[in-house]
């Protein structure tokens, strides 16, 4: 018994000194430890974006030696560029057609999974399946799957007399089409979360329910299930506004903004601006709008995240 | 009581069946086409299976008149590059934000968090520039260094450290265990959870980008495999099916196989991924 007291006095007293070697030594580890990250996070992200911007503010064009602060000159042209205009209503457009669908879709799938014991793991992991696939390997597949003459759509369309389109070619399907592929490939990734969201309803509140007579699927959906996922939709929705203002893929291999602007996103442009017409200047503008969004959209995940932290 | 309960089951099973198949449309067109000769290819009526089977046609041409093995082969490089430096930078960083108590970790910690806020796309016109006032476009190095540190991966590391008990950290140094060995011979192994989940995080986002690598890889034996189809596809003025979709088939193939082997961790990883 002593000597099991003594060896946790020395226990102590060890940990004590350790405790000191932590303080006398942690400055330097500390900044051992630290030092690559700091410096790649200084160099890779933090001096990029003051740099873009920068850039921002001046008329440089990629390669040539001369360049004028502009001050908000490129903004203001912005505001005034037809393509630039239609890139924002367009990413506008496919985020409302993507972030709803995905986000009810996925929350019907995950209920319906749910409502069930057997083949859980399967079914989930079907539908993820294109959120994992190779985007831009995909889109050639749907390219084909979407092709006007022999694809699968206007196959089966034809067959059931429906009127068919040449979806990727025509200004008023075109969108619409990368939409769909876009609902395709994030829905699993909406599927996923919810089906967490709905692990995490205890299960008291389902008793508690049905003693409040609530015992009906219906009933307890409404009562229980929908409320509690409250928080979850509204952190969903925003994973997938995110991804819906980040396509880029399926635009770049299936239409390249086209056609005319018809499916020209933001980061579309940006990418366009920047890298093909190599307007550094005016491109780096462009990020800047395209940051904003997106880091605004950010930092209101990270709220919601914290208050679903807080309830659960 | 019973009947309803048993009817809605067999809905069940048919309602995801059905939604099942609609997700898996392209894949199965995909890998349909792929087996089949350009004249079915072009036929208006579908089958499923080729009459005549012309997969080993489909996939010897893809493989031959594209660099499709190299494609792959980069995409190992540049993945397995790419995580294993994210680890080894920011483990040390996460493991001193968790463990060390020194002046400036709550700055660094902000600094991190900021990090978190910038999406790659930003940083992509910058770090061209600067790729291209070093000399590296069209190198491995400017598919591999852009993406050495992760904030994200610090973050992660950060909250599965935090957990680890502050007595076993004492305990290793009084064995005599400098720093960097407690980071790789505690911290990591004890947080196999987030390094599983990180590793599919990062090998997954850099297989599949196209973003970066379209704008400062040019030529075809740099290109990783997103990449490599399109220009494949561009090249074949996507006339020739076949051997397009046997591409593509072989694209996906490796993240779909890993994935249906290894759901679970997939899954996890990616519910705890879209923290970020």
């Amino acid at each position: 018994m002593s000597m099991d007291m003594r060896s946790l006095l020395d226990a102590e007293a060890l940990t004590r000194q350790a405790h000191r070697h932590s303080e006398r030594w942690a400055e330097l580890d500390g900044l051992g430890l630290l030092g690559p990250s700091l410096f790649l996070l200084l160099v890779l992200f933090v001096m990029p974006t003051f740099g873009v911007f920068a850039i921002a503010m001046t008329n440089w064009h990629f390669g040539s030696k001369s360049l004028a602060f502009v001050g908000l000159d490129n903004f203001v042209a912005l505001y005034a560029d037809r393509t630039f205009r239609a890139s924002l209503w367009n990413t506008a457009f496919y985020v409302v057609m993507v972030v709803p669908t995905s986000v009810v879709l996925g929350l019907l799938i995950a209920l319906v999974i749910e409502s069930g014991k057997r083949f859980r793991a399967v079914y989930r992991t079907l539908h993820f399946l294109p959120f994992m696939a190779t985007l831009s390997a995909m889109a050639i597949a749907w390219e084909a799957l979407l092709h006007p003459t022999i694809g699968l759509v206007n196959q089966t369309l034809m067959t059931i007399g429906l009127p068919t389109a040449n979806w990727l070619r025509d200004p008023a399907t075109a969108l619409p089409a990368l939409a769909i592929i876009g609902i395709w490939q994030n829905l699993g990734f909406s599927m996923v979360m919810i089906l967490a969201g709905l692990k995490s309803i205890p299960e008291a509140l389902y008793d508690a329910a049905a003693v409040d007579g609530a015992d009906a699927w219906f009933s307890r959906l409404g009562l229980v299930t929908l409320p509690m996922l409250g928080p979850v939709f509204m952190f969903v929705s925003i994973v997938m506004a995110l991804r819906a203002f980040e396509a880029f893929d399926t635009v770049q291999i299936l239409t390249q903004g086209g056609p005319g602007t018809s499916s020209q996103v933001l980061l579309y442009t940006l990418y366009t601006e920047s890298f093909l017409y190599m307007r550094t200047g005016y491109g780096a503008a462009v990020t800047v709008v395209f940051f904003l969004i997106v880091a605004g959209l950010t930092l209101l995940q990270a709220r919601t995240m914290d208050r679903r932290i807080h309830y659960s | 009581m019973n009947l309803p309960r048993t009817l809605w089951q067999l809905a069940r099973h048919l309602i995801l069946l059905a939604t099942a198949f609609v997700v898996l449309v392209p894949f199965i067109w995909m890998v349909s086409l792929s087996l089949k000769p350009p004249g079915e290819i072009f036929q208006s009526s579908f089958n499923l299976l080729p009459q005549t089977w012309f997969a080993a046609e489909n996939y010897a041409k893809a493989f031959t008149s594209a660099p499709l093995a190299r494609y792959l082969v980069n995409g190992v490089v540049v993945c397995s590059s790419i995580l294993t430096l994210q680890i080894t930078i920011c483990a040390p960083a996460a493991y001193a934000l968790a463990k060390i108590d020194f002046r400036g970790r709550d700055l660094f910690f902000d600094v991190v968090l900021v990090c978190l806020l910038i999406p790659h796309q930003v940083l992509a016109l910058p770090l061209f520039i600067l790729s291209y006032r070093l000399g590296l476009i069209d190198t491995y190095t400017v598919l591999i260094l852009p993406f050495a540190v992760s904030p994200f991966g610090i973050f992660l590391f950060r909250q599965f450290f935090k957990r680890i008990p502050d007595d076993l950290v004492y305990a290793a140094r009084l064995d005599g265990l400098s720093e960097f060995s407690i980071v790789w011979r505690l911290m990591l192994p004890m947080s196999g959870p987030a390094v599983v989940a990180f590793a599919i995080f990062s090998v997954v986002s850099h297989w599949n980008d196209l973003f970066w690598p379209l704008i400062v890889v040019h030529s075809d034996r740099l290109m990783p495999p997103a990449l490599g189809v399109m220009a494949f596809r561009n090249e074949q003025a996507g006339n020739d099916y076949g051997p397009l979709m046997a591409a593509a088939t072989i694209v996906v193939a490796p993240l779909v196989l890993a994935f249906l082997i290894a759901q679970r961790w997939f899954v996890e990883g990616f519910a705890g991924g879209s923290i970020k």
